[in-house]
């Protein structure tokens, strides 16, 4: 039996795709170009972010296109004024309140398309005056500050930093933690409102956490507020170059599992490695042996 | 699941209150002592994790029990629910009436710093309370205090909650210093929906009986379940929490529903600041709410229903409780309901200081033991609600008007009102009037005449009247022959939203008035959600920068980036409270309240 298929019209457009589908896949099919966020290839949306929000008609508010599935006959609009006004404010919204110069992907792009000016709600909190989220509610700003979700970065092992005062709170490292992916629920968001915060159990250190380092958190994370250890030194210390980064895909040799291995290679040494995201195996996720346990590939022994 | 525990150990008065939430603990798999057995069974599982639900009574009741929350308590409760405890941890910080820091003195006292409570006196005891107890949430000792959002005792203001370590909690207005009152603001002739409020004994079957109480669960059963629902969808009853949904299509919805697995729940998390009409008829006439909803079991072949009240509420909280005894006890719960032959289970719920839970979908998210989140609609929950089953969640006042239509017959209901809004209405007025209280009147009464009613205090000259609580919208003294209808308040840029109507006379600066209007939806912001978790924010910054005067680029630059916000928040937010956090402020901002030269 053939999927049933569903006509649809994007920014005026009559599309058949496939029922069941997503707006966003829709979309794109159509060849419109939206950007997201929160939302990962391989995981529930978490609805979270809403910089892929559209226009469906008969809807009262915007729709998130990336969790709404295709109904019959509906009509989406991608390039309404509305749905650009929403989407330069959630980036200018982000951009005020958290870090976002090591964002990969297509933020830096977007933040540009769109025009977006972080800067129009006042100059940042300064970092000396702005406390760790505490648990519970009633958090003080500073006035005449703009509030940010700054945190001192959290250094607590050799093989990856928390830096929060990049997180967009995109909910993708809890969900990869927890129940998309590994099962391990070491982390999950805490506190409420802008001083909710990704956070262990009464923000105990990793190592004494549920933490089993797989990095499959890293994995997830858009905006760089967790980063492998080396990528982050080398970042501080300005070194960091993907421009000159090979990647070279292999077999991870631990076990005969088969997960796929991008080895991310930066003047002939190991700086990151990572699984793709399309592979049917890994769906980009790894243990902590294929992510971490190759310090010995450059070993002079 | 395979999870990783907390290694400290409860006290044994944490683990008294656990167990008393949970029943014994009956092996080492869940948190009990080792036995013989254990070695050769595995326990937990599904079963175990099936009781999540119960996570927010085992908090409630080692909050009560030690007045804070700690490592070993979690840790335990983790335990025996087999929760992951970084998700009990996110979960007990979501809610204000949790305590997850250091421990705290014994007694907690919230003060009500919002809108109302600071209209009528409520600084002035802030002040009195600081000399007393020392700075908020510092007070070492016996006593400490912190500042709450409106505590729904406006008729009494200024308000106090107070939380006593090994008790549990009352409320208190401190000019009467009486822990409950039922203020109705008119004759009592004219009234429907109050009738019983303040008459009958609220902790009596027999008094609520001896009043013509169960008489309309009889009626239901007598007509059947689809006399009910067509009886609510001709009475054009609509839903008085804030949406107006109509009741009787919400119950076909659910009624239609295959499966045996569905619920009704009251949404009795009345927190809209400056409202109190739920609270009133809950502590007033306790057993109208669990007769409709048990009428709305028997409508929608629902056999489980759920009370969420508020964690503020406790006097309505308790004679709920007892309410919800005696009625099993006469068999009007439980198995074979009056005899009727359908079953209807009751539980009653106790929300921890989190305004959002009233939003119908974070209000599931909460009973199911988990952060009071939203999620997007569709799909709605008449087809996927708590624990994913169809479910259909009524205010408390709409439960109760159910039991009127069936009382007075759906055309005499439908005669009362205008064409789109139908039967009595309960509007809690407060602020600056004379008689603050709630009122009993039929649809389409003018604001004028609520004023009247209720006599226009401070100055004696209107400013303003916010429609609605804070999600609701200012109207000027321009708009007061305004009908107070759902109709009538969309003309005027309003909705009725929860029936709050608060007065502010013509001398009120309302720059910190809207400052604090922006702080409450900061500081209830769920947070899933970037417009809305981000923008409460910035909306707040810039109501203090306007207030302070001290603004950026000047008021119309303000304005527009006010304006700009309100626009994401309400287009892209996902529930209604980001969806509202700006109406009254850009109400606000037509009416030239604030900022004027």
């Amino acid at each position: 039996m053939s999927d049933p298929s569903v006509t649809v019209t994007v920014d005026g457009r009559d599309l058949e795709v496939p029922a069941g589908v997503s707006v966003l896949d829709a979309c794109r099919v159509g060849g419109a170009d939206i950007p997201t966020l929160c939302f990962g290839p391989t995981m529930t949306p978490a609805n979270a972010c809403r910089v892929c929000v559209v226009e469906v008609e008969g809807s009262r508010t915007l729709v998130p296109s990336c969790s709404r599935r295709v109904e019959e006959g509906m009509r989406i609009g991608t390039e309404s004024d509305r749905v650009l006004h929403s989407r330069r404010l959630v980036m200018e919204l982000l951009g005020s309140a958290s870090e976002l110069d090591r964002a990969g992907g297509d933020l830096p792009r977007w933040m540009e398309l769109s025009g977006a000016d972080p800067s129009r709600f006042g100059e940042a909190e300064p970092e000396k005056g702005r406390q760790p989220p505490s648990p519970g509610h009633g958090h003080e700003s500073i006035p005449g500050r703009a509030a940010t979700v700054f945190e001192p970065v959290k250094v607590e092992d050799e093989l990856y930093v928390r830096d929060y005062s990049r997180c967009i709170l995109c909910y993708r490292c809890v969900d990869a933690c927890g129940v998309e992916h590994q099962n391990t629920f070491a982390i999950a968001v805490a506190g409420r409102g802008f001083d909710a915060h990704i956070s262990t159990e009464f923000d105990v250190a990793l190592p004494d956490s549920a933490c089993v380092y797989c990095g499959n958190c890293v994995a997830v994370c858009p905006t760089g507020a967790l980063v492998g250890k080396i990528e982050y030194d080398m970042r501080e210390e300005g070194v960091w170059d993907e421009t000159r980064q090979e990647v070279t895909r292999t077999v991870c040799s631990y076990c005969g599992v088969g997960c796929n291995l991008d080895l991310h290679v930066q003047e002939g040494r190991i700086v990151k490695v990572t699984s793709p995201h399309d592979h049917e195996v890994t769906q980009g996720n790894l243990c902590i042996k294929g992510r971490f346990g190759w310090s010995y590939v450059g070993s002079g022994q | 699941m395979d999870i990783r525990l907390l290694l400290d150990r409860p006290t044994a008065a944490e683990r008294e209150a656990v167990d008393r939430v949970l029943g014994s603990a009956t092996s080492d798999w869940d948190g009990g002592g080792p036995s013989r057995a254990d070695g050769h069974v595995a326990r937990g599982g599904r079963a175990t994790r099936r009781r999540r639900h119960l996570l927010l009574p085992a908090l409630h009741a080692v909050q009560d029990e030690s007045g804070s929350i700690s490592r070993g308590a979690l840790g335990y409760i983790c335990e025996r629910l087999s929760i992951p405890p970084a998700e009990a941890y996110g979960v007990a910080t979501f809610y204000a009436l949790f305590d997850t820091g250091k421990p705290r003195a014994p007694v907690m006292v919230h003060v009500c710093d919002d809108l109302v409570c600071m209209r009528r006196g409520g600084a002035e005891l802030r002040i009195r309370i600081e000399e007393t107890l020392g700075p908020e949430r510092e007070g070492a000792g016996e006593r400490s205090w912190g500042s709450s959002p409106c505590l729904g005792q406006c008729d009494r203001a200024p308000a106090a909650l107070v939380h006593t370590a090994g008790t549990g909690y009352e409320t208190l207005a401190p000019y009467d210093g009486v822990t409950s009152q039922v203020t109705i603001g008119q004759d009592r002739g004219e009234l429907t929906l109050l009738r019983r409020a303040g008459v009958v004994d609220p902790a009596s079957l027999d008094s609520y009986r001896a009043a013509g109480g169960y008489s309309m669960l009889d009626r239901a059963i007598g007509i059947g379940p689809e006399g009910v629902i067509a009886s609510l969808e001709i009475s054009g009853l609509r839903g008085r929490g804030g949406a107006a949904f109509p009741i009787g299509a919400k119950w076909r919805g659910v009624a239609e529903a295959m499966g045996p697995d569905k619920f009704v729940i009251a949404n009795a998390d009345e927190s809209e600041p400056g409202t109190f009409k739920d609270r009133v008829l809950m502590e007033g006439d306790p057993f109208a709410l669990i007769e409709a909803l048990t009428i709305a079991g028997f409508a929608t072949g629902a056999t489980k229903g759920f009370i969420y009240v508020r964690g503020e509420y406790p006097v309505a909280e308790t004679l709920l409780a007892g309410a919800v005894a005696q009625a099993y006890e006469a068999g009007l719960l439980g198995r074979d309901v009056a005899g009727a032959g359908f079953t209807f289970e009751l539980e009653l719920r106790r929300g921890a200081g989190a305004y959002i839970c009233g939003e119908e979908t974070a209000l599931f998210a909460s009973i199911e033991g988990h952060r009071g989140e939203p999620r997007q609609k569709p799909p709605f929950p008449t087809e996927c609600g708590l624990f994913g089953r169809p479910t259909a969640v009524n205010n408390v006042e709409t439960l109760v008007a159910v039991l009127a239509v069936l009382e007075m017959g759906a055309e005499t209901f439908a005669s009362i009102g205008t064409e789109r809004s139908k039967g009595p209405k309960l509007f809690c007025v407060s602020g600056d009037v004379t008689r603050p209280g709630v009122y009993e009147v039929p649809f389409g009464t003018t604001l004028r005449h609520m004023l009247d009613l209720a006599g226009v205090g401070g100055s004696g000259r209107v400013g303003a009247v916010l429609v609605g609580g804070a999600a609701g919208a200012f109207v000027g003294p321009e708009s007061l022959d305004m009908e107070l209808t759902f109709e009538g308040a969309g003309a005027v840029g309003a909705g009725l939203g929860s029936g709050a109507l608060i007065v502010f006379d013509d001398e009120t600066d309302f720059g910190p008035v809207l400052a604090r209007i922006a702080r409450f939806f900061r500081d209830e912001s769920c947070g899933q959600c970037v417009p809305c978790r981000i923008g409460t924010v910035r909306q707040e910054e810039a109501l203090v920068r306007i207030a302070t005067g001290r603004t950026i680029g000047g008021l119309e630059e303000e304005r527009t980036r006010l304006g700009d916000l309100a626009r994401v928040m309400t287009d892209a937010s996902i529930c209604g409270l980001g969806q509202t956090a700006s109406t009254a402020i850009q109400s606000a901002m037509r009416l030239g309240l604030a900022g004027a030269p």
